[in-house]
This record gives structure tokens, sequence and C-alpha cells, in this order.
């Protein structure tokens, strides 16, 4: 820390390569922080609300809505709370697509925030754009994997965006094995494009600050896999509960500065993400992601949050490894097809239910009520930017000090990396609403 | 000189801005013929000289009026991109509910901290100019309107509901197979794609411009739904629309 008095202020309004509205504003005089605060401006929009009166059919629909780079996992989320609900199970084979579209939407989200949104900061540009002529060969690479994980989505869910082959019980319309198969060797033939993209971000590792703070872990856990699209709720500090027990983990409260709702559990706050995940569930991830994540030197427990980024890039390959293994099973088994539009016989009736997915973000959970007609008279969604809220807070809080001696611009930067690092989701965080039936006049 | 845009957001999911982002190497193709001024989502670099403004989702608080209205003052052409924006979309949901009571039940005793109002499409706030509908759009329509706009053309928007689309993909129909579909009254562009993949159309482009509302009621007849029935699934996207009629 330097000797001399330090007076600043960063103001950064509306922060750039982020999903939504999130400022942060730091004021320090005379070497002591007098305001530090990381806000969300964003405009809620009250899907809790919105969905209730409408049918179990349509909520997967709506809630998809909440976010345009997860909506596969916010789908997702959404059918397992409507199928434990109405008590509706899906197939073994319709559970290996399902996760097969979850990776997918990991894949697409984390080249998004890799390539387009982390790297420049790492390359010292403002946008990915000046990219496209400095580092052509580069761009091109992230472009490539980008569209292969865009071109999985559409095969799975038929779409890029707001899928629409998942429906509760299963697909409306899946894929061929012939077309399967392709994806698979177009993933084979990429490994080495994920290679250069790995070697990449090792040549620029250094950029990444030297910072860690010790915090709480949340994310999915399941003895037999990597975690992604079921599991118990783990926290790196305490035994793992059952999902249904999620509101004893998420404890949401409202705070001034903030349109989103923030959460806690055993400490000021916790974090979620690929982080979260690898730190909880190292063991298993693939072998060849083990060995992405070593070339970093990235192990648990890991409490630098700007590691997060490696730990997607470790993810990434993950989810390559792992939807490569679960084609081979698909194929082995023998794809079974079903006819054009498909629809489940299900049997409406009265019910609760709980549904939890890791999302690229981290954990998302819906928790829907239906009345016997199958309409909803009570929602709740708790999604990962939430629950990061405050984590980056008090990151926030302690960083500002150790890096109050830099440079203006140099504190200004390292504070917007370290929100890009948790990769928020802000559009999402801001859904927020509990609603009672008895609460509107909805029909 | 290159006609300078700029992309921005209100209450949505940038769903919309992330199929622009989609276009891979047709969005280089297309910074070659545009400069980008603005995208918050893409860039840290931003400027109030642009051409062309790009405008996802609805306007749903009084105070965002003020940046809609300044971004109408710096453009000289106002794009409405995606349904919310559009035609007010999904968000519209929550005008048939007591706003106070729900800001309540979010907010508790800090409600009045947090502005809100019925959700509506952006040219209940400003005049629009140019509009690319869907929930998301379509990524080969999006780039349709931004050719015709570059060539100084009115964008070619259908004006035939999207049954002409699913009909000529030889789908099934909807209401053949027992489900409820507006695809009747829905303004086709989107190739019926969500009939094409086994479900129904959920009317996320908005009313078609005079729908054949008798020819519709004659259908719902026929297959033995109710006007209630229609009422509730035209809710899902067309809330604004409806209220304005």
């Amino acid at each position: 820390m330097s000797k001399s008095k330090q007076n600043f202020e960063v103001n950064v309004h509306y922060i750039t390569r982020v999903e939504g509205h999130g400022n942060i504003y730091v004021n320090v005089k005379d070497n002591v922080v007098e305001n530090c605060e990381w806000s969300i401006p964003e405009a809620p929009r009250f899907f809790e609300a919105m969905v209730v009166g409408r049918s179990w059919y349509e909520l997967h629909h709506i809630t998809s809505r909440i976010c345009g780079i997860c909506s596969i996992g916010h789908t997702l989320a959404s059918l397992k709370a409507t199928e434990s609900a109405l008590g509706i199970a899906i197939s073994e084979q319709d559970l290996k697509l399902r996760k097969l579209a979850l990776h997918a939407e990991n894949l697409q989200s984390h080249f998004l925030h890799l390539g387009f949104l982390v790297l420049p900061d790492l390359m010292g540009v403002g946008s990915v754009i000046p990219l496209a002529s400095t580092n052509p060969a580069e761009v091109k690479i992230v472009l490539q994997l980008h569209r292969l994980a865009n071109e999985m989505s559409n095969l799975l869910v038929g779409r890029t965006t707001h899928p629409q082959r998942l429906i509760p019980g299963g697909f409306s319309k899946i894929p061929s094995m012939s077309e399967l198969t392709a994806i698979r060797k177009k993933w084979q033939d990429s490994i080495p494009n994920i290679q250069a993209v790995a070697n990449l971000f090792k040549s620029l590792a250094a950029k990444l600050p030297d910072f860690k703070r010790e915090t709480e872990f949340i994310a999915l856990t399941d003895p037999n896999e990597y975690a992604l699209y079921d599991g118990k709720l783990a926290s790196s500090e305490t035994n793992a509960v059952p999902v249904q027990d999620y509101l004893s983990f998420t404890n949401e409260y409202v705070v001034p500065q903030s349109t989103a709702k923030w959460a806690k559990h055993l400490r000021g706050s916790y974090m979620v993400g690929a982080l979260a995940r690898l730190n909880i569930n190292y063991d298993r991830l693939s072998p060849m992601a083990q060995e992405t994540a070593e070339a970093f030197n990235l192990a648990p427990m890991c409490y630098n949050p700007f590691m997060n980024s490696i730990a997607q890039l470790v993810e990434v390959v993950h989810s390559v490894e792992d939807s490569i293994r679960l084609i081979n099973e698909l194929e082995k088994a023998g794809l079974k097809t079903q006819p054009d539009y498909n629809k489940p016989e299900i049997k409406v009736k009265a019910g609760s239910g709980v549904g939890a997915v890791e999302v690229p973000r981290g954990i998302l959970f819906h928790d829907y009520t239906y009345n016997n007609a199958g309409v909803c008279t009570r929602a709740n969604c708790i999604i990962p930017t939430n629950q990061n809220h405050g984590n980056i807070q008090l990151d926030m809080n302690a960083l500002v000090p150790q890096i109050a001696n830099k440079p203006q611009k140099e504190i200004e930067l390292t504070l917007e990396m370290l929100v890009r690092a948790y990769d928020p989701c802000i559009s999402c965080s801001t859904h927020v609403t509990k609603i009672n039936s008895d609460d509107h006049k909805s029909n | 000189m290159k006609p300078k845009v700029a992309f921005f957001d209100f209450a949505g999911c940038e769903g919309d801005q992330l199929q622009i982002a989609n276009l891979e190497e047709d969005l280089l193709a297309l910074l070659g013929q545009v400069e980008v001024v603005n995208f918050r989502e893409v860039m840290k670099e931003r400027s109030d000289d642009y051409d062309i403004a790009f405008i996802e989702g609805s306007c749903t608080r009084l105070q965002d009026e003020d940046r809609l209205k300044q971004i109408r003052k710096n453009a000289k052409i106002v794009v409405a991109i995606g349904s919310c924006a559009a035609i007010g979309g999904i968000n519209s949901l929550k005008n048939y509910k007591d706003l106070d009571t729900v800001k309540k039940m979010v907010y508790g005793e800090n409600a009045r901290l947090f502005d809100s109002y019925a959700a509506r499409a952006i040219d209940a706030v400003i005049p629009v100019d140019a509009y690319v509908y869907g929930c998301p759009i379509d990524r080969e329509d999006f780039l349709q309107v931004v050719k015709s706009l570059l060539l100084g053309k009115k964008p070619d928007t259908p004006t035939y509901p999207v049954c002409v689309e699913c009909k000529k993909n030889e789908n099934v129909c909807a209401f053949e197979r027992g489900q409820y579909c507006v695809g009747t009254v829905t303004r086709a562009g989107c190739n019926s794609c969500c009939v094409n993949e086994g479900t129904i159309c959920w009317g996320c482009r908005g009313l078609v411009d005079n729908p054949n509302e008798n020819s519709h009621k004659e259908v719902l007849i026929k297959y033995g739904q109710t006007v209630d029935d229609a009422i509730n699934k035209f809710r899902l996207y067309f809330g604004w629309q409806e209220a304005k009629r």
C-alpha cells in the first residue's frame, strides 16, 4: 500500500460486456474507503407473478424468457419442477438428450463469455471487434467453436435461443442418430481448436489478478458424475441436502441498491458457478478437463474469483468429452425413434415441485405449485446471479484496499474484470417476486 | 462513410442481441458495412453519435422513457427488435395483475423505491421506423431488415398469418392434433419454426394486420375451443396489442 494519501472515485455506470445493467461506485478519501457499491438498476420483470394463472404446459415456454443466454437451463429447471409436481417420469434416452442440451448451452455460454467478454480485457482492447483484424486466427477459432455449440443447441432443442423441442415428459422432436454422430465428429475434430483456446488463455493467465478471499461455494453434486442436470445440493462447508430444501441455503433478502435480491448461507455471501462446481466436484471432471485444470494450477479449493473464467474453460473441455460419451452411449443402446409432434400422455393433478439445474452461471432453482386443473398458483425462481451479487460486493470490499495505490484506470479495469469474471446475467436476476394465488385476480 | 449503429436494451432477456452475436461470420461481414458505436453487451466504447438505433426490450417504467426519447433524438432511424420491443411481448403478462400488490409482494416496505408500470412496446413511447419481430428474432430476418435500411428501402414485413408458412411446410395442423395454436392470427416471417419443431405457434410475432377474426372463430368452434381459451392464449404475447385495440 502506498504511503501517500489516496483519493479517488470510480463510477462505472452500466458496466459493459456483461448481460444486463449493473453499476460500480467506489469512493476513497485519505486512504479510507467511504463507498464501495455494486448496484443493480435493471428494470424488474416480475416473472413469478406472470406465470401464476398459466397452465403447466406453458410454464417452461414463459420462464425460458427470463434469460436469452441460459434459456435451455431455465426451460430444463422449469420442466423438472413441473414434472416433479405432476409426477411425470422421463425415459433414460430423453434424460441423455437433455444432458446433451445442457452441455450445448454450457458450451454456447462459456465460449461467448471467454471469447467475447473476457478475452478483450486480457488483450487490452475494448471489444472483440478490433481483435478480428489484429488476431484473425484466434477470433476465427472462437467463432467456429461458438457456432458449433449453436449448431448442437439447434440439433437438440430446435433453436439457438428459447428452445422448442423440450416439453413436459420429454421431447416434441428428437435428432436422428446420424445427426448425433455428425455433431460428435465435429466436436472430436475441434479438440485441437479448444486446445488452441486453452493455450491462448494460458499465455495471458498472468493478466488475471492474484486475489483471493475465502468464501462458501454452493453447487449440485452427484457421486457418479460431474453434476449439471441433477444432484443433491452441496456446500463447500456443510453436508449435502435434497434440492427440496433449497430455501435453507438461499435465504434471499432485499438491499436498497438493487432491483435483484441477494442471498446468503453460512457466511456473509456465497458463490455459485463454474468455480463453485469445480471446487466441489473436481474429481468427477473428465480426464482431459482435469488436465486442462492442472495446466492452470487450478485445483480445489481455489478462492480467486477471477479464476471462474478458467473454470469455465475447464468445463468446456468437460462438456465436449462428456457429450462424446453420451452420444456413444445413445449409439450403443440404439436410438429409439418417436412419432412427429410427440406429446407424452400426462395426467394433470395438484402438486408442488422443485427443479434445480446447474446452468452456465451456477445453480438455478424453479419451484411451482399447481392446482388440480394444472394451473400454476405459486412460483419461485432463484437465479445464479442473485446468489452471486452479495459475493461480488464482499469481493469488492476486500479488493479495493489492495489495489488502491494503482493508477485510476487500472483500479477501474480490475473492478470491471471482477464483475465480468462472475459472468453475471443481470436480466435474469431481476425477475424477482413471490406471489400467492390469493393475492391477485388472474384466471 | 459507414453508417453508425447502436444497440440498446430495456426490459428483456437480451436474447435478440444474442441472436446478433450468433451471426458469427455474418456478423464480421455486417461489421464491414456499418460501424458499431454502442453495444454494451459486447463492447466497452460508447458514443451518442449514431444513425441507426436498435432497441431490445419493453418499456416498463417511467424513468426509462427519458432514455428512449434521448435515443430517438440521437438516431435517424429507430428499429424495435424482438417481441418485447416490437409488440410488448411476454412482459405484458404482468399487465393483467394488480401492480401495487405485485410490487409489495416483491420488495415489501421498500416497494416505493422501485418504479414499474404496465409493460409496453417501444412505439408506445417514441415513434419507431422499422420492426424485427419474434422471440427471439430470426437472424436472417434481422439481416434482411438491416440490408433494406442500408439501401434506403422500407423493410418487407409479411402481412399474412403463420398458417400460410405452416401449410407450405406440410405440417399437420396443431388443431388436428388436439392442441391450440395461434398461428391463424399471428404475423408470419418465422417459417412456422415452432410447429416445425413439433410444438405450436405461441404468437410471439404478434397479431397480423387485419386478422381474420370470423374465420378464427370458425376454427375455434370446429375444434370445440372456447373464446376464453383463445383470450388466454392471446395474452401470452398479444397483451399490449390487445390493450391498444
